[in-house]
């Protein structure tokens, strides 16, 4: 079972909404990941037949489906707000796409309905109606509507958005193994990187109505190609600072390292530093070392937001371990350890090394 | 009949027991919304140490004002009148409830009052269904939204007086356009002076097409506030039309029908303009309303006790039914 988008564009109210996106979907779970308005709502309506492309094709199974009214097509999809039949119980609710479904053999309806239920653990809920559950409930009833039929496409946009955050672990964690071993193609949309990494399926990262980058999710974090790519899969966000190339080291406010991979002197680069890669207590011989004053520390608990701010009025997030207690207003220093710079190129946003081992010679 | 008392008692008083009933349902209801308040204020002062100021007592004092000057003594007004024989403003007998027990018995009320209730019925069972079609007909977005909106709303901008005007020209037979089309087409011989199947058919439709917008407005912005999302899910499960109209806008236009259903109700249990200008309550007594009749009592023969008890049964009857709709809407389904 495959999902191909060839060169499928959405243009709205003059508005380029999808760019030219290509993409092909194996069986199992894709995880589409980017930032709000990235087009990851719109490449979804438009796989599912809801909303007619622009230009390009919609091919599942070999077939070209674009025409094909969603009526007609074999997908489900989950929306981020909760959208289940108001006026059905939980149990009618499952049921009503088994039960439109002229293929699905009716005497089958009872036990597949009883089936997803408790698979999605409402199975006590099913003489319920929506209005009577919790959010997560509810979200729970309209995945299980979603699953239950089985359908080439399935498509979950955000499910989890409006979710509290235990809620969202939770369901995160049992959603996890569920579509691994899908026949079907299931795409998932997120904007919260936690959960592109947790799934560790194909992601694709979308961004302004393009392709950003696709493949494993883990493996772009780490060596992000872009520096949108990392921007998108970094939570808390990432640190930006300038630099500049100068003989095969990168000068970044008064401090500098080596960069041997880096070539062309005199090139104006961005240095990205995830926050909890900033310490404020030395790191090791070669570390970098920014002078700056203490603005705010959030405490969350397990770990401690420090605000900083640099001679250039900068400011940088430092992501440290445990409470911490500090007090506005008093000198620090960040050390930065080189080793887990990203450099990338101010003009493109390509990676340009990590400074630990240079990416390659390109640019 | 007994009690013209007509020195010393202007017509406008009279005007105003007669209009009564409509200030006086909003009265009631905001005395019941405050009454059910009542308790949890009760609770939160149990060990309440707060500053008390009652110089916000001020604030509502125009409202106290305002709301005695135009409901509560013009009631008790008519509350006066009810009790009492009146012959001259010097010289009255109070009679009890004996007023109550003439009007309750009274034959000519009794029919009105059936005939009322089955008006109300039939504007409900056509007004209804009608508005909510309409509604769900009407373009959800783009510049038609607007449009349709306009061309909706426009019965409801014109005065009751005019709209019967319109309707008493209109059902014409001789100069009248949808008179002279029914007796010229189908070739039915329509006359609502003469024929009082007529005569109500004409109300009834009149009464249609001034206040089904109402209903479809309401209805509308109910529907409107349904995200989109609930009609894709629905496509997406392939639903049919009525599949999508039955398990998703209607549960959705519960509470906004529940206010039309009110609303008509009590505006059309109140009818007075429309027919007593296109039929002044002919012919015969076909389409005189409990509203026509009390005014004929209350101005017309000038009868201020029975029209007085009148008026206040009518008010029980208006407040009475009204509960009863808003219980039964508001628990089934819950």
């Amino acid at each position: 079972m495959t999902l191909i988008l060839d060169g499928v564009r959405v243009r709205q109210r003059g508005e380029p909404w999808l760019d030219g996106i290509d993409l092909e979907f194996p069986s199992g779970m894709t995880t589409l990941i980017g930032p709000l308005a990235a087009g990851k709502t719109t490449l979804m309506r438009v796989a599912a037949g809801l909303l007619p492309p622009t230009a390009g094709r919609v091919v599942v199974n070999g077939k070209d489906v674009t025409p094909v009214s969603v009526r007609k097509r074999s997908v489900a999809f989950v929306y981020q707000q909760f959208i289940n039949y108001p006026s059905l119980t939980v149990y009618e609710n499952i049921a009503s796409p088994l039960r439109l479904a002229r293929s699905f053999p009716k005497e089958d309806v009872d036990r597949r309905v009883r089936e997803v239920a408790e698979l999605m653990g409402i199975g006590d809920l099913l003489g319920r109606r929506p209005a009577e559950l919790s959010g997560g409930q509810q979200q729970r009833t309209a995945i299980a509507r979603a699953l239950a039929r089985p359908v080439d496409v399935l498509l979950l946009d955000e499910p989890l958005a409006n979710l509290d955050y235990k809620l969202r672990e939770q369901l995160r964690a049992d959603l996890k193994g569920m579509f691994a071993g899908s026949p079907g193609v299931v795409l998932y949309s997120t904007a919260d990187p936690a959960e592109a990494l947790t799934f560790a399926a194909p992601t694709v990262v979308l961004g302004e109505g393009r392709v950003r980058h696709a493949g494993d999710a883990a493996d772009m974090y780490d060596r992000p190609p872009t520096l949108a790519v990392a921007a998108t899969l970094s939570d808390p966000p990432l640190n930006l600072l300038p630099g500049v190339v100068r003989d095969g080291r990168i000068e970044c406010l008064g401090v500098s390292f080596p960069a041997p991979g880096v070539q062309g002197s005199g090139r104006r680069v961005v240095l990205g530093v995830r926050p909890h890669q900033v310490s404020i207590e030395r790191t090791g011989p070669g570390g970098l070392e920014f002078p700056a004053e203490i603005r705010l520390a959030e405490v969350t608990g397990s770990t401690t937001f420090l605000h900083l701010l640099l001679p250039d009025r900068r400011h940088l997030v430092a992501q440290l371990p445990g409470t911490r207690l500090f007090t506005p207003g008093e000198p620090a220093v960040a050390h930065v350890d080189p080793a887990h710079v990203f450099v990338f190129d101010e003009a493109g946003g390509n990676l340009l090394a990590t400074s630990a081992a240079e990416v390659g010679p390109h640019g | 009949m007994t009690g013209r008392g007509a020195d010393g008692i202007s017509p406008a008083d009279a005007a105003v027991a007669g209009g009564q009933v409509t200030g006086e349902v909003l009265t009631g209801d905001t005395l019941a919304g405050a009454a059910r308040e009542a308790p949890g204020e009760h609770d939160a002062s149990r060990a309440d140490t707060r500053t008390k100021d009652n110089r916000a007592w001020f604030l509502v004092l125009p409202v106290v004002v305002s709301v005695a000057f135009t409901a509560v003594i013009p009631l008790m007004t008519v509350v006066n009148f009810s009790v009492q024989d009146i012959f001259s403003p010097t010289d009255r007998i109070f009679v009890g409830l004996d007023w109550f027990r003439d009007v309750a018995r009274d034959p000519e009320v009794r029919a009105a009052f059936l005939r009322t209730l089955l008006f109300s019925a039939q504007v409900l069972l056509l007004e209804i269904p009608l508005g909510v079609a309409l509604a769900v007909s009407m373009p959800r977005r783009g510049p038609w939204a607007s449009a349709a909106l306009v061309v909706v709303a426009l019965p409801l901008l014109i005065p009751w007086n005019v709209v019967g005007t319109i309707w008493q020209i209109f059902a014409r037979g001789d100069i009248g356009l949808g008179g002279w089309a029914v007796n010229t087409i189908p070739g039915v011989d329509f006359n609502y002076t003469l024929d009082s199947t007529d005569a109500w058919i004409t109300v009834l439709l009149m009464d249609v097409w001034h206040w089904t917008p109402l209903v479809a407005l309401l209805a509308y912005a109910g529907l409107r506030s349904i995200p989109d999302p609930y009609f894709q899910a629905a496509q997406i499960d392939g639903a049919s039309g009525w599949a999508t109209f039955r398990h998703i806008q209607l549960p959705r236009l519960r509470g906004v029908l529940t206010i039309a259903i009110l609303l008509r109700f009590m505006d059309s249990f109140m009818i007075y303009t429309e027919p007593f200008v296109v039929t002044g309550g002919g012919p015969g007594n076909a389409t005189s309303f409990l509203s026509i009749l009390l005014s004929k009592i209350a101005v017309g023969q000038f009868d201020l006790g029975p029209a007085g008890a009148f008026s206040l049964l009518y008010f029980l009857i208006v407040q009475i039914v009204s509960y009863v709709f808003f219980t039964v809407l508001t628990r089934t389904g819950r």
